[in-house]
């Protein structure tokens, strides 16, 4: 198959990564979706690395995911925090700043 | 790179079958994303969530991406997805989502946002004339490890380094926000004991079930005084109970009724006995 099909794949989960994002009002469900959404940017950059030939966009991939990594444990931590605080997971109920 | 190989075409599958596998991967990756919007449970959400990125790395692999292939199975899917799976025992039965729109048609927007979205960028992809794959050269070959490694320490060495910088910020920001600093000193246990008495609870809780002819652990105790107590269950059994539409409190009725109905033929089965034994 062409890279080309392979980026629209990337695409489609992409979208369905920023609607879930959107619609979602859990925080870990949240967290997942831009999950997927760092998944798509991958599986794009080592599309156009095959269609140039080169590596570097798989490097590029290589580092989103560790840099992937890094943000799932810092935000999940935060998650536990916050729950702790204030036992729930929903975006809705972290209003403190409002008023 | 320097050494472009000789071979031509993209892996060394035959076209057929990478088409084929294309369209398996594709319909797969991207019916598990939709599921993923849709499934209410945090555990559901994250197995899809395992489908799309098993497929993901299927698919690196047949683009020539073996080394990015393995790290997707062995980062994202064996820690990522396991730490979220963690955090979802953690915080527990209260990550099913809830289903009321807090905004009012925010589902209907987000949809069609998503859906704008989706055509802008595939508009425009399209639009973009994207031609088939680049000749092998060492990118796409066996070669990969060997440029990935001779790129990373050389060209990105930079990068490179930043990131453990990153790594290790993370592990220590991670532990800073999971540490909870102890606000009231250690109760010694001769305070743990003077609390058990004033609460006049001294003996510990029931345990579930097994007064009852049912031995679960989603069935109340049943006090000496034949009432059945809360206490025995736990909160997120009675949850899942609730969810599940059983009723353990109707069970603990039938089983009460049918203690009941034992007793009362023993009492007959004696009286019948004592008769027997008076003939």
């Amino acid at each position: 198959m062409s890279p080309a099909a392979y980026v629209f794949v990337a695409v489609i989960l992409f979208v369905i990564g920023a609607v879930g994002v959107l619609v979602r009002r859990n925080a870990i469900l949240i967290f997942m979706s831009v999950e997927l959404m760092l998944n798509a940017c991958n599986l794009a950059f080592v599309s156009f690395a095959r269609l140039h030939g080169n590596l570097d966009g798989q490097v590029v991939a290589f580092f989103v995911m560790v840099v992937a990594a890094a943000e799932v444990v810092v935000g999940l931590a935060i998650l536990m925090a916050i729950y702790r605080a204030r036992k729930s997971a929903s975006v809705d109920d972290a209003n403190l700043l409002k008023n | 790179m320097t050494h472009v190989l000789a071979a031509a075409g993209g892996t060394n599958l035959d076209p057929i079958y990478s088409k084929a596998m294309f369209w398996i991967l594709a319909v797969l990756a991207v019916s598990a994303g939709i599921g993923m919007i849709l499934v209410r449970q945090a555990v559901h959400c994250a197995l899809m969530l395992a489908v799309v990125m098993l497929s993901l790395a299927v698919m690196y692999a047949m683009q020539g991406a073996p080394f990015l292939a393995f790290v997707q199975v062995i980062v994202y899917t064996g820690a990522v997805l396991m730490l979220f799976l963690f955090v979802v025992m953690l915080i527990g039965l209260t990550s099913a989502d809830s289903l009321k729109e807090t905004i009012k048609g925010q589902r209907l927007w987000a949809g069609l946002a998503g859906i704008a979205f989706a055509v802008l960028l595939i508009v425009g992809i399209g639009h973009a004339a994207i031609g088939n794959a680049a000749p092998q050269t060492s990118a796409n070959s066996t070669d990969n490890l060997t440029g990935l490694a001779q790129l990373i320490f050389t060209t990105y060495v930079f990068p490179f380094e930043v990131t453990s910088a990153l790594l290790i910020t993370a592990a220590l920001g991670a532990m800073v926000l999971a540490h909870r600093e102890r606000t009231s000193p250690k109760p010694t246990q001769r305070e743990v004991a003077r609390r058990k008495i004033e609460s006049g609870q001294v003996a510990p809780e029931p345990p579930p079930g097994v007064y009852a002819l049912h031995n679960a652990v989603d069935m109340p105790a049943m006090l000496p005084d034949g009432s059945t107590t809360s206490r025995s269950v736990s909160p997120a059994i009675v949850q899942r109970d609730v969810e599940l539409g059983l009723e353990p409190q109707a069970d603990v009725a039938a089983d009460l009724a049918a203690g009941q109905r034992i007793g009362s033929e023993r009492e007959l089965e004696a009286g019948a006995a004592g008769k027997g034994e008076d003939q």
